[in-house]
């Protein structure tokens, strides 16, 4: 009985320490919808890129299929921040913006590589270097597309 | 009939959760008792199920088994809540107990090597035999005990790790140093755990694919204990041996294996654990929404 009533209590605790954060969360960001909005302070990580690493060229500039297989590693790991369509979500700003689409390779895997991760954005590291490069060269490659009008992630 | 449904309405509340909520595409590690440097993305729920069956010499064969529900509370701070209990052959099942756990990111960025730091409560018995780690003295004549036994025995106890871990060329490299102690009045006991893990290839397909390589990740653990702070090193500990294999399928599951085998005559000679789990995005906002946070 006594452990049950610890597990009802370690439940509880969790559930709060849950919602506290949550909400926590929720109240810094904008609003559904209203998170596209440009706000170029949510970019400024990708100043603190290191030079020699903002130099790195891609290695997958000229493989065909980087940018196909780029657009499934995003659906998969990046859309539920960022939006379907990297318009930007609840969490995560848009990748369409100015910001990332004139910062270099370089950077943008930089800030795949360590992430943001006092303000939320988790370290993805843990996918292989190939992934993160493609994962760059299909974020690149939405600097000439228009936005879609709904935003289910493209299908490669 | 009530009680029934006392019973059984945490088991629908899982399945609602497993089921009804989005899941998210995971990328987990293949470890059973190693842990690298990656923690929950925030506001993500995953829901886990262990099993570890494991002989028995002059005694009879166990199978343990634990549920676990992690949350990424922040990028850089992973809770975990656990519920263990174990079936012994021709002897019975029980429940063995319950465990709080946590991990912290200490450095902001990626560097060669991560440190994590990790901190658990455990309320358990005796008859506790999910081998979540190595630790101390334990071997295998401890599981010798019968349940009805062993069960008597109450354990709070708290667990530190210092977590370290690399990832290079795709290849993560891992090592856990444990410290243990009973609350009451027993030493501190210490245990390591050392893995090394790699996905069959390194590029992701242009194609969505379950059976893809970069969907499985294989590898092999090494985990033991280390004695006690009166007794510190290899004499009278146990060692296990355990290759590992993930397999990340698109729809969000996550399946893994791993046969163990003993290195030492204090170890048990075999131990087979599999594992599955489900990760759920945004479990953090539906809880906010509940109860009356932003839409």
């Amino acid at each position: 009985m006594k452990a049950v009533a610890a597990a009802l209590a370690v439940s509880t605790s969790f559930l709060a320490v849950s919602v506290v954060l949550a909400q926590t969360r929720s109240s810094e960001k904008p609003p559904l919808g209203a998170a596209s909005q440009y706000d170029p302070a949510r970019y400024g990580e990708l100043q603190k890129a290191p030079q020699k690493t903002r130099n790195r060229a891609n290695p997958l500039e000229n493989d065909p299929d980087a940018v196909a297989a780029g657009a499934i590693l995003f659906e998969q790991h990046c859309a539920e921040c960022h939006g379907g369509a990297a318009q930007g979500g609840k969490k995560g700003p848009s990748l369409r913006a100015g910001e990332v689409q004139s910062a270099t390779p370089g950077a943008i895997f930089w800030i795949l590589t360590n992430g943001v991760v006092r303000k939320g954005m988790p370290v993805w590291s843990k996918l292989p270097e190939p992934q993160r490069w493609q994962l760059v060269r299909y974020i690149k490659s939405l600097g000439g597309l228009a936005l879609p009008a709904e935003s289910p992630a493209p299908k490669p | 009939m009530a009680s029934f449904c006392r019973q059984a309405l945490p088991g629908f509340f899982l399945l609602f959760l497993v089921l009804y909520l989005p899941p998210a595409p995971a990328q987990e590690n293949p470890y059973f008792v190693s842990y690298d440097h990656y923690l929950e993305e925030p506001g993500n729920l995953e829901i886990e199920y262990f099993s570890t069956f494991g002989t028995q010499r002059g005694g009879n064969n166990f199978h343990a088994y634990w549920a676990e529900f992690e949350y990424g509370a922040t990028a850089w701070w992973t809770t975990e809540f656990y519920l263990d209990g174990q079936t012994t052959f021709h002897d019975s099942t029980v429940f063995t107990g319950l465990r709080w756990e946590n991990r912290f990111r200490l450095l902001k960025h990626e560097h060669f090597i991560n440190p994590v730091l990790y901190f658990e409560y455990e309320k358990k018995n005796g008859a506790d035999k999910t081998m979540k780690e190595g630790e101390g003295h334990d071997v295998e004549s401890d599981f010798l005990v019968s349940n009805a036994e062993a069960r008597k025995e109450q354990i709070h106890e708290v667990e530190l790790k210092l977590i370290l871990s690399s990832t290079c060329k795709g290849w993560n490299f891992t090592q856990n140093t444990l410290a243990a102690k009973n609350l009451s009045a027993s030493p501190w006991e210490f245990g390591y755990a050392l893995g090394a893990s790699r996905p069959l290839t390194l590029k992701a397909s242009a194609k969505r694919c379950t059976f893809c390589p970069q969907n499985f990740i294989a590898g092999v653990e090494m985990y033991g204990g280390l004695g006690d702070r009166h007794n510190f090193g290899l004499h009278d500990t146990s060692h296990y041996l355990a290759p590992v294999l993930a397999w990340n399928l698109p729809s969000g599951w996550t399946l893994r294996v791993s046969p163990g085998f003993g290195l030492n005559d204090n170890s048990h000679s075999f131990l087979m654990r599999w594992g599955v789990s489900r990760e759920i995005t945004g479990f953090g906002s539906m809880v906010s929404r509940l109860f009356g946070g932003p839409k």
